[in-house]
């Protein structure tokens, strides 16, 4: 079956089985990499990308449900060639270890910053429950208030 | 003298039984007298009926509570912010909090792993609205009879009459979702509650005809 949507601003149309995980469709099909598969099952947050401006766990999500809406994958998330805050944060408290988690934990720290320009400590902890295997945590939270610092131009 | 004191008080006594055999005679009271009588029958059958209902309110008031006492039922009705989840009952995993309107946190909604169908590839469960209920609506540790009385209590069940509940209990997609809940993440099905969807349904229905009579266990 076919499907329109839009990823990173470009229309495609995607012709799947309607239950196929849209990680699947984003990885196999549309061949974006950045997006990781963890668990498999909405546990570990990983795949963590936006549908409609709402951070969304695409290993757990059927395509069929993305038709006709706007997907932005970690590849998106610059705009115009200028880092995101939360990449830009990210790069100055050099959060990674081994990197496989952050893609989902950027994604979700986007979204998170939309909606709670300045979160608190229990604001992050509350919406931001992704797993880390490295245990990035400590600075991951760095980074976070650091992007929320960078977004609003209070210093940057 | 004497003769006279016993013969005043008989005369007396006389008069007012031929008064009241006057009374006897009077159509006023036999009609009110067969009134009375058809009344008594009347609230009797009235006495039996109702009898009969608050039986039967019960009676669909048991089957009801089967299912709404279910984890499948008070598993997203829990006493915090924090749904519970699975066979067990556990807190949900990972910090999840049902927020200000329980549908999630601002970045952690519901829907950011539960669509509106159950995911049986990943095992995630979903309905139309998944959400949990508001804390005015806690089930968890209540009885049957405190659960009953949350659900009808106007104060606490957002303003809702026994017929909004009615249709709440019966048609609600999120409700009735317990009956087709699904498999968890190791593909296990899960419970279901042990009334059928359609029996639970009459209960309710008939529970509400009878009058929503609660017992008072
Ligand atoms: S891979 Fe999707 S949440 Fe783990
Ligand atoms: S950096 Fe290795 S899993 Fe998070």
């Amino acid at each position: 079956m076919k499907f329109n949507i839009k990823i990173n601003g470009k229309a495609e149309v995607v012709d799947v089985d309607g239950n196929t995980p849209l990680l699947w469709v984003i990885r196999d099909v549309l061949d974006l990499k950045g997006t990781k598969f963890g668990c498999g099952k909405a546990a570990c947050g990983a795949c963590t990308l936006h549908v409609d401006k709402v951070a969304i766990r695409s290993c757990s999500y059927p395509v069929k449900f993305a038709d006709g809406k706007e997907i932005t994958t970690i590849e998106g998330l610059s705009q115009g060639g200028e880092l995101h805050p939360v990449q830009q944060a990210w790069k100055e408290e050099i959060v990674p270890q081994c990197g496989y988690c952050q893609p989902g934990f950027m994604m979700a720290t986007a979204a998170l910053l939309e909606r709670i320009p300045h979160p608190t400590n229990e604001d992050i902890d509350n919406n931001i429950v992704n797993v880390c295997r490295c245990a990035t945590y400590y600075r991951m939270r760095k980074a976070i208030h650091r992007a929320a610092e960078i977004k609003s131009g209070s210093n940057s | 003298m004497k003769k006279a004191y016993l013969i005043i008080p008989m005369l007396l006594l006389f008069v007012a039984m031929v008064s009241k055999v006057d009374s006897f005679a009077n159509n006023d009271w036999a009609t009110s007298g067969l009134d009375e009588s058809k009344t008594i029958k009347s609230e009797d059958s009235n006495e039996k009926k109702s009898e009969d209902d608050v039986e039967e309110s019960h009676k669909a008031f048991d089957r009801m509570m089967e299912v709404l006492t279910h984890k499948r039922c008070v598993n997203c009705h829990p006493a915090g912010d924090a749904p519970l989840q699975g066979e067990d009952s556990h807190v949900h995993h990972f910090g999840v909090k049902g927020g200000e309107d329980g549908h999630g946190v601002p970045a952690l909604s519901c829907n950011s792993c539960h669509q509106v169908e159950n995911n049986d590839l990943a095992g995630i469960p979903g309905a139309p609205d998944w959400h949990l209920a508001p804390i005015s609506m806690a089930w968890e540790g209540l009885s049957r009879v405190e659960i009953a009385q949350s659900m009808t209590d106007p104060e606490r069940n957002g303003g809702k009459n026994i017929h909004q509940i009615e249709e709440h209990l019966t048609e609600h997609a999120l409700v009735l979702w317990a009956f087709d809940p699904g498999v968890d993440s190791e593909g296990t099905p899960r419970e279901v509650p042990p009334v059928s969807k359609e029996d639970y349904i009459a209960a309710v229905k008939k529970w509400v005809e009878t009058g929503a009579h609660i017992p008072a266990e």
